[in-house]
């Protein structure tokens, strides 16, 4: 069977993590309930025209594809992936937005037809003309997973050499304040606040693009081996433990074979429980890393946690600013990522170093 | 040639029927329900038609048995049902019993459910609720809560071909074992906001729908779920479970053509239909039925029928229909409804009709079955084509023991 490289990444997100090496210039923000992304200049990428056109995930998407298969040095994929919880949400809230205002009259069709969920894959496609499968998974915190568990099976089964993956989220005015409403995203003026040290429910949002090219061989570029990679719809509090046991013996590993544990800590006071009870037991042992002060929450956050870990095993290097605890180890090769929100939609993804061929 | 993944049980709900029993009543009788709308207060009530399935929200929620204080969006309601008739129809009584999993499909999740508060959201505290259920991963986390379902759930949105890529994903989490048993399919409700969108883009009909006619109008709108349960050989074998039929083969490719429209070669569908040939082992002159996509858009059914001509020849082409005058273009759930018709055109032997046809159209020479027709079905080619380029193609094939 056939093993899964990461070859090549590409991050748009609320840090510097396009023209940088490794978050040597992450800011901390914790002002802010919705965290602005650092945008990268559109026009190196995209032409004047279609930069107008395009909602600002669609933009982040073509960015930070263009970047993973730039380092990849891919040209056309032998599949096209994506991964997004809201989809194109702006477009859609516009078009919603005017339908609504206008009483089902004088509506355009431009931002209807930049609402589909697939919009990102398939302008990808349409920009590099290719014709190979294409995929968009939208199911709110595995959007990503589902993409990176698809792309694995597809070079398991032979069935590509070359895949490109992403997780995309934006977010919109509108949007926001009706997650604010809801509780969804923590509430104005509530600041600081402080992910780890949290004391409310709700969470500080942001969006993002993360893109990776996945590949069946080793390259130069190579940053780790995809070993696996689990999706579980619900799990106990008093389970996750055992689950996360169980997925490693799938995969004959054990607890104290795992160098750094990256987990999706998002300041909800509520469902952090399920982190905590990884961190101050099973792995309390373990180097203890989180991402989302830096990238906020988004349903692709995830993609970004998958990020940091891959820099992390290539350049065998870990930011202070991601620790969760003090733990170091000599060396960085296993490294299990546990995500879920709200309680619901867990993964397990687990990567390694590259063995020599 | 692959033997192709075991279909053991169906659930359906759309305009023409409340179970697989009365959709194919209503398919073998001609009777199609595409009328005006009903339960959408659109001011396009009396410009268009549309497939409708005649409940009220209300009647769903009564139906499922939902308490008072839910946030079932229509979408999740409709699902919910077909996924249940499914469960219950491959004899499941313990849906943890093995890997199960569920992959659904929708084009907008909870829209209708958004579209309706948007703006009452804010003075209206007990309809907050129903912002988490937008998106569309909360249709499939409300379907897998009804089921009792724990494990593996994931949604597909690709538009109109989203169920298709649901069937496929599922076949082959089944192949390759990562699942037992997999629970497949699509749903989506009418909303305001996909109306209206197709109207901007000026491919609704004023009238009914006549996919493959020269002078076709566009297409209606309509809303459905449906949803099939996979199985691998080893349950159904330890289990002695019927197998309705097989799912032998699949493919998605992209058009890479444009965002809502289609080829003119139908380059993308080509693809999809030659390589779900390459996978299944089967070649297009085994094919006894092609459930086309046939949306009766100009643009879709020259685009398709010119991939058809592609893979098949002209002179060669199997009887074939589009089943869309009975139920309307259902958008992420057509796919899915249309398994459900290929499954019962293998156990039924028989070809549903193109409705509505009359004049052929001009480009080239593909007339449709219009009537009802018997004759032996082992393997039937169902096409779903979406925005963004998206083509899949998924064979079915009649269980042999």
């Amino acid at each position: 069977m056939n093993k899964t490289y990461i070859n090549g990444v590409g991050c748009v997100s609320a840090q510097k993590t396009f023209d940088t090496v490794f978050l040597e210039e992450a800011v901390l923000n914790e002002n802010d309930n919705l965290l602005p992304i650092q945008a990268p200049v559109y026009k190196d990428f995209i032409s004047p025209a279609m930069i107008r056109r395009m909602a600002k995930g669609v933009k982040n998407g073509i960015v930070a594809s263009a970047l993973a298969m730039k380092e990849a040095n891919l040209e056309n994929p032998d599949a096209i992936i994506t991964g997004t919880g809201m989809g194109c949400i702006e477009d859609s809230d516009k078009f919603l937005k005017a339908l609504i205002d206008n009483n089902e009259e004088f509506l355009t069709p431009t931002s209807f037809i930049q609402s589909t969920h697939n919009t990102v894959g398939s302008q990808i496609a349409l920009s590099l003309q290719c014709k190979a499968y294409n995929f968009t998974y939208v199911n709110a915190a595995v959007s990503f997973e589902s993409a990176l568990l698809d792309a694995k099976m597809m070079i398991e089964e032979d069935d590509a050499n070359s895949i490109l993956i992403g997780g995309i989220d934006e977010m919109g005015d509108y949007t926001a304040s009706l997650f604010k409403l809801a509780g969804f995203i923590k509430e104005d003026d509530g600041g600081p606040y402080p992910l780890l040290d949290s004391k409310t429910t709700g969470v500080v949002y942001s969006e993002g693009a993360t893109f990776f090219v996945l590949e069946n061989k080793i390259t130069e570029t190579t940053y780790a081996e995809v070993l696996d990679v689990e999706i579980q719809n619900t799990i106990e509090l008093d389970e996750v433990e055992a689950k996360a046991a169980e997925f490693l013996k799938s995969n004959n590993l054990q607890i104290s074979d795992i160098d750094a544990i990256v987990l999706g800590f998002d300041g909800d006071v509520e469902f952090d429980t399920y982190y905590k009870k990884l961190t101050e037991n099973s792995f309390v042992n373990t180097p203890q890393l989180y991402y989302k002060h830096l990238s906020g929450e988004y349903n692709t956050a995830s993609a970004f946690g998958l990020w940091t870990a891959s820099k992390i095993i290539k350049r065998q290097q870990i930011p202070e600013i991601l620790k969760v605890n003090t733990l170091q180890k000599s060396q960085y090769k296993t490294i299990l990522l546990y995500n879920q929100y709200k309680g619901i939609d867990h993964s397990f993804t687990l990567i390694s170093d590259v063995k020599p061929q | 040639m692959n033997k192709g993944v075991a279909i053991t049980g169906m659930g359906i709900i759309s305009a023409i029927g409340n179970s697989v029993e009365e959709n194919y009543h209503a398919l073998i009788n001609g009777e199609t329900a595409i009328t005006t709308i009903e339960n959408i207060n659109t001011v396009h009530v009396n410009v268009m038609k549309v497939g409708e399935i005649k409940k009220t929200n209300e009647a769903l929620a009564a139906e499922l048995g939902l308490s008072p204080d839910n946030s079932f969006s229509r979408t999740a309601m409709i699902g919910t049902i077909a996924a249940k008739q499914a469960v219950k129809n491959a004899g499941i009584t313990a849906i943890n019993e093995y890997k199960t999993g569920l992959i659904s499909a929708s084009s907008v999740g909870g829209m209708d459910i958004t579209e309706k508060h948007y703006y009452d959201y804010f003075n209206h505290p007990e309809l907050v609720k129903y912002i988490g259920s937008h998106d569309g991963g909360d249709v499939a986390q409300k379907i897998s809560e009804e089921l009792g379902l724990k494990g593996f759930v994931t949604t597909i949105s690709t538009a109109c071909s989203s169920a298709a890529n649901s069937i496929m994903l599922g076949a082959r989490m089944i192949k390759s074992g990562k699942l037992d048993r997999v629970i497949v399919g699509g749903t989506d409700a009418l909303a305001k906001f996909t109306i209206n969108g197709f109207k901007t883009l000026m491919i609704l009909s004023d009238t009914y729908n006549t996919p493959f006619d020269n002078n076709r109008k566009g297409l209606n709108l309509g809303e459905a779920a449906a949803f099939l349960v996979l199985e691998s050989d080893e349950i159904v074998k330890k289990e002695n479970k019927k197998v309705l039929a097989r799912v032998s083969g699949f493919a998605n490719a992209n058009d890479a053509f444009h965002q809502t429209a289609s080829s003119e070669n139908g380059e993308g569908a080509f693809l999809a239909m030659e390589k779900a040939f390459k996978t299944s082992g089967l070649k297009p002159s085994d094919i006894n039925y092609i459930n086309v996509h046939g949306t009766a858009t100009p643009n879709n059914d020259l685009s398709e029928g010119r991939a058809i001509i592609r893979v098949f020849g002209e002179g060669n082409i199997p009887d074939f229909s589009s089943t869309k005058p009975f139920t309307g273009h259902t958008l992420a759930a057509a796919a899915a409804i249309e398994a459900v018709y290929s499954v019962l055109a293998i156990q039924n032997n028989v070809v549903f009709p193109n409705l509505n046809f009359n004049t052929p159209m001009e480009e080239f020479n593909m007339i449709p079955q219009t009537e009802l027709k018997h004759k032996n079905i082992e393997h039937v080619l169902s096409n779903s084509f979406g925005f963004g380029g998206n083509c899949s193609a998924v064979l079915f094939s009649k269980a042999h023991e």
